[in-house]
């Protein structure tokens, strides 16, 4: 039995009540629906506030980050005033602003091997709002083992790519891509950026397609991938296939149960130590400071892209960017004392993985970059 | 001559270039004129058996060109190419 819709609700939608394709009927699969958003971020944002204001009932919202001012680029769910909160709490009370007719129940933890499946099987859809690779493997495999549809959206820069990952329907996301890169050959958005824009649109069309696959409109974008860029403004579609061969969702699956994504993308999915390379081979910029007023000879590498320097950079710092670093060691000298910068301390981090794979031992990562630089030790820098 | 279509995270291997006009007979062929062109791509798009790597997909058309003949599917002068690669951003997490 669907829910009945009050006079209230009947009000509130009544723009979809109009539409044939929605209807009373329509209304009140919404109302009985219950969407679980993964991620509160740039994707999310749109994302949650559609599927509140279109009026689906139950709609869970999982985040273990705090509101941050350089995620109000794009991450407009959330606002000034919450900077510093917890993000699920700063996008419930948006959410329930836009429409209090609905309910929303808020995880506040990372999205894990350990919790993934108590979480997800208690929703109809799961929408992919995730910025790691370990978390995205981790919702398909959800998705894939207990039968939910994935509305899948990943961005960078001015790239965009969006599908309906229904494993039950047509191929889920190991079938286009069965392994992640290995850390440090695709940037994340962190360290790349991102135009603000860009995951308003995708995550709008997430939201499309959630409500399409809800409502059993239209034609989901089951086996097609849609590619967005917005300098071209193109909007490319290719057919995505099942892959008979497919480690989880194909006849006879070679992964039946949640494995450690983190082990299987080679990355940390959460920031357990944020810019940091760990034993031993971090330095703190207080520690950095000291040693280059003892006098110490130090040279300081910056990994980031040239553009950045003009935001802040250090005195006597060389950049090389990541990207170069691999065809430029020969410019370092393995007997100096190297210290490696970028913004906070993860491109740097994977320069000095390079550089020991080649034989480099007198090196140090300014542990949460040239960020933590301007925060403890020089003022006069921005963050960014 | 067919062109291959070249997505953000990898323009900054290939000049910046959004789009390249490849030659050969075969997906395989381009991939290599592509790879002659821009020498930086080739680790982004091959591992060491010089095979393409799982997290990067040419498409020809619509169509993957794993669900072809791989780099033996042909390819015509009109024909358009496209490089998929996973990308992971979406949240943004503080950086």
């Amino acid at each position: 039995m669907l829910p009945t819709l009050s006079h209230e609700e009947i009000l509130r939608y009544s723009r979809h009540l109009l539409i044939p394709d929605v209807g009373l009927e329509g209304q009140r699969k919404l109302k009985s629906s219950a969407v679980l958003v993964i991620g509160t971020g740039g994707l999310g944002s749109p994302v949650a506030l559609y599927l509140a204001a279109a009026g689906i009932g139950r709609i869970g919202l999982v985040d273990y980050d705090v509101v941050d001012t350089s995620n109000l680029q794009r991450q407009v769910i959330h606002g000034t005033a919450n900077i510093d909160k917890l993000k699920v709490d700063s996008a419930r009370e948006r959410m329930l602003d836009l429409n209090p007719d609905i309910q929303v129940d808020v995880y506040n933890e990372p999205f894990t091997s350990e919790n993934a499946v108590g979480i997800a099987k208690n929703y109809d859809l799961l929408i992919d709002g995730t910025d790691n690779f370990p978390t995205r493997y981790l919702t398909n495999d959800v998705s894939v083992m207990l039968g939910i549809p994935n509305i899948y959206g990943s961005i960078f820069r001015f790239d965009g790519q969006v599908s309906v990952f229904d494993a039950q329907k047509g191929p889920c996301y190991r079938c286009l891509f069965p392994e992640p890169p290995p850390p440090g050959l695709v940037p994340s958005c962190a360290e790349g950026g991102v135009l603000g824009v860009l995951p308003g649109t995708i995550g709008t069309l997430q939201a499309t397609e959630a409500l399409k696959v809800l409502l059993g409109i239209g034609e989901p974008l089951i086996g097609k991938l849609l590619l967005y860029n917005a300098l071209d403004m193109s909007f490319d579609f290719v057919k995505l296939r099942k892959n008979p061969k497919c480690k989880v969702c194909s006849a006879e699956p070679e992964i039946t149960e949640l494995i450690d994504y983190e082990a299987f993308c080679g990355v940390p999915s959460y920031d357990h130590d944020e810019g940091a390379v760990g034993g031993g081979w971090d330095i703190t910029a207080v520690d950095l400071a000291e040693r280059l007023k003892t006098g110490d000879h130090i040279r300081l590498i910056d990994v980031r892209e040239p553009h950045e320097l003009e935001i802040s950079h250090l005195d006597g710092a060389n950049l090389i960017p990541l990207g170069e670093m691999a065809g430029r060691m020969s410019e370092l000298d393995s007997a100096e004392d190297i210290v490696l910068v970028c913004k906070s301390g993860t491109r740097s981090a994977r320069a000095l993985e390079l550089l020991a794979s080649a034989g480099f031992r007198k090196m140090k990562n300014l542990k949460g970059g040239i960020n933590a630089w301007a925060r403890d030790v020089d003022s006069s820098l921005p963050v960014y | 001559m067919p062109k291959m279509r070249i997505p953000s995270p990898l323009r900054t291997y290939a000049d910046g270039q959004s789009e390249v006009v490849v030659s050969g007979r075969n997906a395989g062929e381009a991939m290599n004129d592509l790879t002659e062109q821009y020498p930086a791509l080739r680790p982004h798009l091959f591992n060491g058996d010089g095979q393409l790597r799982p997290f990067v997909n040419l498409f020809l058309n619509e169509e993957n060109i794993r669900d072809l003949q791989g780099p033996d599917t042909p390819i015509k002068e009109s024909d358009n190419l496209i490089l998929i690669p996973s990308i992971a951003g979406g949240k943004g997490t503080r950086a």
